[in-house]
């Protein structure tokens, strides 16, 4: 049985999506940084997180994005194998809907990395579809800006290098991020996979709620361990030192080649806009 | 924490009592700039052009800010990288800009810069920008209004809240700050 929907409506809801995501910091982040607040031991670290809430809260209740960069869109579809999307031309209807949501806000996307002419409306998104047994549509949405994605890192590390070398690799990552990434960070780790997919794995560690881990208890040891390292940094909010370098690790690992151990870490930063909705 | 109230233009005496890890309340004027603006304005300079705004004693805010909404002056403005602009920085400090505002880590070629010119490196808080832009009275596009939210504009602030980094003795508060809380070796 083939399910039709219609691009207008997924263009819609894709549109109040990205709003929702500029204005409203997901719930499960905001309480993290409540958990952080009585954590941190730095009396400064603490002042900052607790502007970092008052700005939340300011920023929802006056409708006004939470950070001045909302990044470019990501838009992660999961479309059930029988959904046939009918009406229109389905990347134009992404395109509106960047279009539409970004008006009153920032324009940070340019047309070409060299030229650097501004597209002046934040167009295009950047798309990643997955075909899924079904009759759903899954859309989920980061908004990131660059600052941590600036801060982001990957390598083809060889098998020999372990998981020591997995460890070392992320903790130099947020080490050398430090205050750039606007700390406390959510660090996505993706691990395995090829060049290309690899990034795409810790982006996607980036989706997960804040509070939830690996369903895998090897990757979950992983995280934990991971969240320890960083913290024992010291680099703290906004990198003035404290015990809060990073809000959680997230792992997500896929199947590799019998030569290679990809890691790639993703960053995200003190304005996570996420947000997610089922058609 | 010493909280020093300061108005721009810095002189060189204001300048020189602040010290890594005071806080400061700026009031006046900052002009904003980042990285498209930073590129034509010390291409400018280069040609040997008059500068599209003044330098001795100013503050350079690095920020993009969002548009502003209906009946405000600015939208959410809070500060950007500063690290991408450090190839542009010693030209403007050899014209007398007494200081920045960004977040993040400087080059130690830009700390020593700062030093030898008497001028400090300010962080704001990132992620707060929607507080920050509550200190900013007024703003205005004063040069290069074709790049959108990377044109120059010129800022009036009231008490607008940083945190000095970088202070002309080679003071730095995020290694000063950092050191207390690492456990690594
Ligand atoms: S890194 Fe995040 S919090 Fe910091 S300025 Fe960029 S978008 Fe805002």
């Amino acid at each position: 049985m083939v399910r039709e929907i219609s691009v207008a409506h997924l263009q819609r809801k894709l549109t109040a999506l990205l709003s929702e995501a500029a204005y409203r910091l997901p719930d499960d982040y905001l309480k993290a940084l409540q958990e952080a607040h009585r954590r941190e031991a730095a009396v400064l670290g603490r002042d900052i997180i607790t502007l970092l809430l008052d700005n939340a809260a300011l920023a929802e209740a006056e409708r006004l994005p939470t950070c001045q960069d909302t990044g470019m869109a990501i838009i992660f579809l999961e479309v059930g194998q029988d959904v046939h999307f009918v009406g229109g031309d389905l990347h134009a209807a992404l395109n509106e809907a960047v279009r539409e949501a970004y008006r009153p806000l920032r324009k940070s996307v340019i047309d070409d990395p060299i030229r650097r002419q501004n597209t002046g409306d934040n167009t295009p998104p950047i798309v990643h579809w997955e075909i899924v047994p079904g009759h759903h549509v899954r859309v989920r949405v980061l908004l990131k800006g660059f600052g941590a994605e600036m801060m982001s890192r990957l390598a083809m590390l060889p098998p020999a290098a372990g998981l020591e070398g997995v460890k070392r690799f992320v903790v130099e990552t947020v080490e050398q991020a430090g205050p750039n990434a606007c700390p406390p960070v959510i660090v996505g780790v993706g691990l395995g996979g090829s060049f290309d997919t690899v990034g795409l794995l810790a982006k996607k560690a980036l989706l997960r709620p804040l509070g939830t881990s690996n369903p895998e208890p090897h990757l979950a040891a992983l995280e934990q361990e991971l969240l320890e390292a960083v913290n024992a940094l010291g680099i703290g909010p906004q990198g003035f030192g404290g015990t809060v370098t990073a809000l959680a690790v997230h792992v997500e690992a896929a199947p590799t080649h019998i030569a290679a151990l990809p890691v790639a870490v993703n960053l995200n930063c003190s304005a996570p806009r996420r947000a997610e909705v089922l058609l | 924490m010493k909280v020093h109230v300061l108005t721009t233009p810095l002189d060189d005496e204001a300048v020189a009592r602040l010290r890594a890890g005071d806080m400061v309340r700026l009031n006046g004027i900052l002009y904003t700039a980042r990285d498209a603006a930073h590129k034509r304005l010390v291409e400018t300079l280069s040609r040997g052009e008059p500068s599209p705004i003044p330098l001795a004693g100013q503050v350079i805010y690095y920020v993009g800010p969002a548009p502003a909404p209906p009946g405000r002056p600015i939208g959410p403005a809070g500060p950007t990288t500063s690290g991408r602009m450090d190839p542009y920085t010693l030209p403007l400090l050899e014209r007398g800009v007494k200081g920045f505002i960004g977040k993040g880590y400087r080059s130690d070629e830009v700390k020593a810069a700062l030093v030898r010119h008497r001028a400090v490196y300010l962080a704001a808080v990132g992620g707060a920008a929607v507080l920050l832009a509550q200190h900013i009275v007024s703003a205005r596009v004063v040069a290069y209004e074709d790049l959108g939210t990377e044109a120059i504009r010129e800022l009036v602030v009231r008490d607008f809240p940083a945190i000095v980094v970088h202070d002309i003795y080679g003071g730095d508060a995020y290694l000063e700050g950092q050191r207390a809380f690492r456990q690594h070796p």
